[in-house]
């Protein structure tokens, strides 16, 4: 009885063919079923996740932007919630990169293109444009048939066109226009975009998003994915044979028949496959691929087919899931009788979760543990060294000070120079003469000029170090530097 | 002219018609595109000619039916700019000078400001660091020729020294050797005395005695008793470490002899008045201030 079956023969390639393919439109056809109720779900999310977080508020107090997520380019700040992230602090975005790509692997090794298929915005926006199109212009045959007596326009069938690029034209403005609310406080920018009033920046960049979603998705659609993205060939070398896809189980699939036929074939006794050919499947697809070709490059993984497959399967009375998460190994264990296994912890995956927490870890660890007082020392370079007339010498230094709390601070400058040298800031007349203090505006920097003088009997030899040390006298909070102090 | 021009039997293709040494050439033309492209860039120039300002005349030239000129240009967007700090400038013209440097934001403007203007106008005597040169004084040491609080700064910059403005500093070193006032060694003499008035070494067999009546005679006139220099006159301190020319004595003989006479522009209507007051600024935040 268990036989092993193989899978069709694939039609060879043709090696002497043009290198250009004309692209095959699509026109997939709806289903419901599990896949579709998640995809469904997925896709409210991550719309719902784009659209509406510029407009969560979060209090920062008086006189900081109260948007919960906010790229601040003016000012050069990013807010995310409670983090406050400065132009200098962009290693995190490094880090975060790392994190996305190494969760990518992951997702990769366990369950195949997850993010292809449920995640990436160009499927997310694809999908929300055949809805609309289903919507207007009917189901996979309906748009079929009137693609193909396009000749003939009728006004019914030019309206269907028009309102159909109407709403697609409306979602990706909306797409656009959600782009920009993370730049700027997102009511008062809604505001002035409705009357016209936001700066040119804005409306251009709306433009440019509403093009590209309307291109990409209205459009281009399935060949982004096949020819534009490197991560089809990327993600091909990084899977294993343990790594679950959407595969067509050929185990249980061949040879195809007909119900009838297959009913006869099984009364006698042969081997015959649970796949009637209805090719549900290819109708459901949105890359047009036949998943029963075993797995290929242009499969996104967005698991419609076995939607497709799973309801013709019940229809006919056959098990489920002739189509499904699977992997080759479990093919051929079934063909030896033997039960599936699954096997999810593997060298691979423990490692790339091993890298996601080493450095997600390091992340948190140094963003909760950040300094959020600073200083910078620049010595000026020309001159290196001013002679004063009583033989004395100053060196001067450009001294950044970095308050990235939100709330001012009293900050109290200490700067250990050659032996009785004396400290002044430029513009501050301080109480405590050798010990200058100043406020330093919260999340914001404070540029002073700080002389160094050294008495005449105290001009040292050569260049010796300079400790800078700034204090917070409400805190105690110090940040340190060194520079050094130069004799001419 | 006679077409030499024919059909070349190997090719196929049509000759130049030129000949030599039994060589003829193929004629391969332009590609169409190309000279297309050309003619069309010909065209352009022409245009561009009557359209924006391209020949010269006599005293001018012509100016094209836009009246464009990048001299306007530049114009315009020096407006624009002026409209854009016009408020902080504004304040930096109304405030004092004191209160400007109290003001953390008026007194980073006034650095900035000064600071590039500085580097346009003043960095080719004073250097790009105000350290000076010799006999242009070093802007970030504490000895003023002219005074170093912050009116004093702006005036020597408003009206310069010796720079022919009505309202500007004069004194100068006179020539002592030149004139005849005094004779060659006693010049040598007093120059002695002035070293020693700072603590530095002099000449063997110099007569420290006679080197103070000179002095006395001639020069505490504007530098002073003791030579402590005087700011009213320009007059510098001889008993400090600075000198703006050198302290040797071959320099000391020179300047005595030959007199010095360095010069100042005046920077009033060159400057704006603004301007000229985050420069004093600036100067004075350097360290020497007073």
């Amino acid at each position: 009885m268990n036989k092993t079956v193989n899978p069709k023969d694939l039609t060879p390639v043709d090696d002497n063919g043009p290198l250009y393919a004309a692209r095959k439109k699509v026109y997939p056809q709806s289903v419901s079923g599990t896949f579709r109720r998640i995809k469904w779900g997925l896709m409210a999310f991550c719309l719902g996740v784009y659209y509406f977080l510029p407009f969560v508020r979060w209090n920062r107090g008086l006189g900081a932007p109260s948007q919960a997520v906010l790229i601040d380019l003016p000012n050069s700040r990013f807010y995310f919630f409670f983090i406050e992230l400065w132009p200098q602090e962009v290693y995190y975005f490094t880090g975060l990169l790392i994190v996305a790509a190494v969760a990518l692997f992951l997702m990769n090794s366990v369950g195949g293109r997850i993010w292809c298929g449920y995640l990436c915005p160009q499927t997310v926006w694809t999908d929300l444009f055949y809805a609309v199109e289903r919507l207007v212009e009917g189901d996979r045959r309906e748009r079929m048939r009137k693609d193909k007596s396009a000749g003939t326009l009728t006004i019914k069938r030019a309206s269907e066109i028009g309102l159909k690029h109407a709403i697609w034209l409306m979602i990706a403005w909306w797409t656009g226009g959600a782009w920009v609310l993370y730049f700027n406080d997102a009511p008062t920018l809604v505001k002035e975009l409705l009357t016209f009033q936001a700066p040119m920046i804005a409306y251009s960049w709306i433009g440019i998003l509403t093009a590209t979603t309307y291109v990409l998705a209205g459009y281009m659609r399935e060949q982004v994915c096949t020819y534009m993205c490197p991560w089809p060939r990327i993600q091909a070398a990084l899977t294993d044979e343990w790594a679950l896809n959407v595969t067509y189980r050929y185990d249980r699939g061949e040879k195809r028949t007909s119900v009838k036929k297959a009913a006869e074939l099984r009364a006698l006794g042969e081997q015959v496959g649970d796949c009637v050919d209805c090719y549900q499947c290819v109708a459901v697809c949105p890359t047009g691929i036949d998943i029963r070709n075993g797995p290929q490059l242009e499969c996104i993984q967005c698991g419609l087919c076995i939607d497709a497959c799973d309801n013709v399967m019940t229809k006919i009375g056959r098990p489920k899931r002739l189509i499904g998460y699977d992997n080759d190994i479990n093919i051929h264990r079934r063909q030896e009788g033997k039960p599936p296994v699954y096997r999810i912890v593997r060298a691979r995956t423990v490692v790339y979760s091993a890298i996601i927490a080493a450095v997600g870890g390091i992340m948190i660890y140094t963003l909760a543990t950040r300094s959020l007082l600073d200083v910078n020392v620049l010595h000026d370079r020309n001159p290196v060294a001013v002679k004063l007339s009583d033989g004395s010498i100053r060196n001067a230094y450009t001294v950044r000070l970095l308050n990235k709390s939100g709330y001012d601070r009293v900050i109290a400058i200490d700067a250990d120079g050659p032996v009785n040298s004396t400290i002044h800031v430029v513009g501050v007349d301080s109480v405590t003469p050798d010990r200058p203090m100043i406020v330093v505006p919260r999340d914001s920097t404070s540029e002073l000029r700080l002389l160094v003088t050294a008495p005449a009997d105290n001009n040292p030899e050569k260049s010796i170090p300079v400790h800078f040390h700034v204090t917070d006298i409400g805190l105690g909070e110090v940040a340190s530097t060194t520079d050094n102090f130069v004799a001419p | 002219m006679t077409d030499h021009s024919e059909i070349d039997s190997v090719t196929g293709r049509a000759t130049t018609g030129h000949e030599w040494d039994g060589i003829k050439e193929l004629n391969t033309p332009l590609p169409r595109w190309w000279v297309i492209c050309f003619y069309l860039t010909i065209v352009w120039a022409v245009a561009y000619w009557v359209v924006y300002p391209a020949w010269p005349l006599i005293s001018s030239n012509t100016t094209g039916l836009f009246g464009y000129s990048s001299r306007a240009d530049v114009a315009v967007e020096l407006a624009n700019l002026e409209k854009i700090r016009g408020d902080k400038m504004a304040a930096l013209g109304t405030a004092s000078l004191a209160d400007i440097e109290k003001d953390p934001a008026l007194l980073a403007l006034a650095r900035a400001k000064g600071k590039t203007v500085f580097g346009d106008n003043c960095a080719p005597c004073h250097g790009s660091g105000a350290a000076g040169a010799k006999g242009f004084p070093n802007l970030n040491d504490d000895d003023w020729l002219w005074g170093g609080t912050l009116d004093q700064i702006m005036q020597t910059i408003q009206f310069g020294a010796r720079s022919g403005h009505a309202k500007t500093h004069e004194g100068q070193m006179l020539a002592f050797g030149k004139d005849g006032v005094l004779k060659p060694e006693e010049i040598v003499t007093v120059a002695n005395y002035v070293r020693s008035l700072s603590g530095l070494s002099t000449r063997k067999g110099y007569d420290a005695a006679k080197g103070e009546k000179i002095f006395v005679d001639n020069c505490v006139a504007c530098h002073g008793d003791g030579g402590k220099g005087n700011q009213e006159l320009g007059a510098p301190n001889l008993t400090d470490k600075i000198w703006l020319y050198g302290s040797d004595e071959a320099v000391l003989i020179e300047t005595i002899g030959n007199g010095r006479a360095g010069v100042m522009p005046a920077w009033e209507g060159r400057l704006d008045p603004a301007t000229i007051k985050a420069m004093a600024v600036y100067v004075h935040s350097l360290g020497g201030g007073k």
